[in-house]
């Protein structure tokens, strides 16, 4: 699980001693996190979020184990319950903000922390389960996300519910079955209410222990780095303690700076006003469009607007689980051994690219269903499959990579240091 | 990693006591942090105190003007009964002969009730022992050894004022803050 000159856990107290003959509990932090686990000594700060996404499960996590104390999951009395939490409940409003923000935050650094794995190539050999996993907390994230959407029972709450639950509805013959039993009857009600808050509750957990399977099988090879070069020798890796630890401390500070910034002073911005209207189900709100961050894949669920041999409606479901599905295949398609796209421009520009059209997706699926926004998407969805599907496996044939450093240590020292680890190692 | 750990070590341990200015560092940041965290415990805790709408229900009316002399009736406050008793005039005077020095919990009936209405023994319907409902107030009920109210959980015995006289219970019914808003009104809490 490390690298063989990883620090080793000798507890000095004879009660630690006691403790880890028989429950290494001290023992397996200390590896995972302590001085027990070398890392790269050239993370950057890209390196922060994914500790920044454990931070913001656990605020979630915390935030709705008491939100559920004060909530109630009755279609009749949802609604009140939620206003009930703002108003009357001790702090309601700043748990319920911090809650509901803490979900964007939660989204916005997983998707810098998958950003930072497609640059710098972390899905590739040997990481590939990591990349995989990770890929399975996201989907359980959008998952969960979804249906704790639902629960204050507002406008946006009901017509989500009926809108998402409708994809399933496009699957040929047995889509309207499926539907009716994700509901739990012909339309968002009682049924669909209770069992997305017993959901909402569980997927949490669910989420944690993937996450267990994903630094797991990240800590088998160890992290990556900004240039992608495997460690060789102890000059380039340092303990995630103090090291990292301090790191990622600072990258907290900021980050929770920023979410407080959203928490105390425009809890409402990310919201969407009709979902403080009472869910109706005779009346669709005029512009209905998801979260932010579900936007792109909105856009990309809107763009099919014709049928060719299959109807138009299918179409836009299989895109939009295929524009995620298609991730996990990442690690095949992309076959280049340079891992960092540091050392490969043409990678690098079409990654650019690739940031833009996803931007360019995200806006659309904020906008309204008509043009140009339709032809928008239509493009951006094209060129988002493009770049998996045709791009990147051509590229990883054809481009000419740059000079990779010969070891982690000479690309942060340079040159010069060369002679400096070996006289180190000859020490040591 | 020996590289590392050199460096750390060549830093000028000197000055006081050899303190670095690394460990004012990771002393300040770490309190930052601890008063962060604690600050943030707070909410956590505080959003199982009562909330607004459960205080607002801290304060009731009541219309006595219907219970007779010896009658008693139960209702509810801060969802707790409250007893409200028209004592006879007998009664009074059984609670009163009782030297208040003599008694587990001493109080005189006048302790327990309000100057100009004597007669009105307002009180919880929680025995102090654990907090089962006593028996007594409603038609028909016992009312213990001294004529008063009697749990049935543990066997307490209260008199006529509400005062513990037998049993395991430490203290007598607790007497709500309340006031007579008019003669025949009530408000509680």
């Amino acid at each position: 699980m490390s690298f063989p000159w990883a620090e080793q856990y000798k507890p000095k107290h004879p009660l630690m001693r006691w403790l880890d003959e028989r429950l290494p509990l001290p023992r397996l932090v200390y590896n995972s996190v302590g001085k027990g686990y070398p890392v790269p000594r050239n993370l950057n700060h890209f390196w922060n979020f994914g500790v920044l996404a454990g931070l913001a499960l656990t605020i979630q996590i915390i935030t709705g184990i008491v939100l559920a104390m004060h909530y109630n999951s009755n279609a009749d009395t949802a609604f009140a319950s939620v206003e009930h939490i703002m108003r009357d409940v001790n702090g309601g409003w700043f748990l319920r903000y911090l809650h509901a923000n803490g979900a964007a935050f939660f989204f916005a650094v997983t998707y810098i922390h998958i950003f930072r794995g497609l640059y710098y190539g972390s899905y590739k050999a040997p990481r590939e389960m990591v990349w995989m996993l990770g890929l399975v907390i996201f989907l359980l994230m959008m998952a969960t996300a979804f249906m704790g959407y639902v629960l204050p029972w507002g406008q946006m709450s009901f017509w989500a519910s009926k809108v998402i639950t409708g994809l399933f509805g496009a699957i040929p013959i047995v889509g309207e079955p499926i539907q009716h039993w994700l509901l739990g009857g012909f339309a968002p009600d009682q049924a669909t209410l209770t069992r997305f808050f017993s959901l909402h509750y569980l997927l949490p957990f669910v989420i944690a222990g993937v996450i267990i399977l994903h630094i797991w099988a990240l800590h088998i090879p160890g992290s990556g780095n900004p240039t992608g070069v495997d460690v060789k020798t102890p000059q380039d890796t340092v303990p995630f303690h103090p090291y990292y630890t301090a790191k990622d401390g600072f990258g907290v500070f900021l980050a929770l700076l920023l979410l407080a910034v959203f928490v105390f002073f425009m809890p409402n911005y990310l919201g969407h006003p009709d979902n403080y209207i009472p869910a109706n189900p005779l009346s669709t709100p005029a512009h209905i469009v998801p979260e932010w961050y579900f936007w792109p894949f909105y856009a990309i669920l809107r763009a099919f607007t014709f049928d060719f041999i299959l109807p138009a409606k299918l179409w836009g479901v299989l895109a939009m689980f295929g524009s995620i599905l298609l991730l996990f295949f990442l690690p095949w398609l992309d076959k280049s051994p340079v891992r960092s796209a540091t050392y490969r421009p043409k990678f690098r520009m079409f990654f650019w690219i690739l940031v833009l059209d996803v931007l360019i997706l995200g806006w659309c699926g904020g906008m309204p269903a008509e043009e140009p926004y339709v032809m928008i998407s239509q493009l951006g969805t094209i060129y988002y499959f493009a770049h998996f599907l045709i791009i990147l496996p051509i590229l990883s044939w054809v481009e000419k990579t740059l000079p990779l450093p010969n070891s982690i240590s000479e690309s942060v020292l340079g040159e010069t240091a060369e002679a400096a680890p070996a006289a180190a190692l000859a020490k040591a | 990693m020996a590289a590392v750990d050199t460096s750390e070590q060549a830093e000028p341990t000197a000055e006081e006591g050899g303190v670095r200015r690394r460990d004012f560092i990771n002393i300040a940041a770490a309190s930052f942090g601890g008063v962060g965290a604690v600050a943030f415990l707070f909410p956590l805790i505080n959003q199982m105190n009562p909330s607004a709408d459960v205080l607002a229900l801290a304060q009731i009316d009541v219309d006595v003007s219907s219970i007779q002399s010896g009658m008693a009736i139960k209702t509810m406050w801060r969802k707790q009964p409250i007893f409200i008793r028209n004592l006879t005039p007998a009664e009074q005077a059984a609670a009163n002969a009782v030297d208040a020095g003599s008694l587990r919990d001493p109080q005189t009936l006048d302790e327990r009730t309000k100057e100009g209405h004597r007669n009105w023994l307002i009180t919880l319907g929680v025995c102090t022992h654990l907090g089962c409902v006593p028996l007594g107030a409603a038609e028909g009920e016992p009312k213990g050894e001294f004529g008063g109210y009697f749990c049935p959980c543990h066997g307490s015995h209260y008199d006529t004022a509400a005062r513990i006289r037998k049993g395991p219970a430490p203290r007598n019914l607790e007497v709500p803050d309340y006031e007579f808003i008019s003669d025949t009104s009530v408000r509680i809490g």
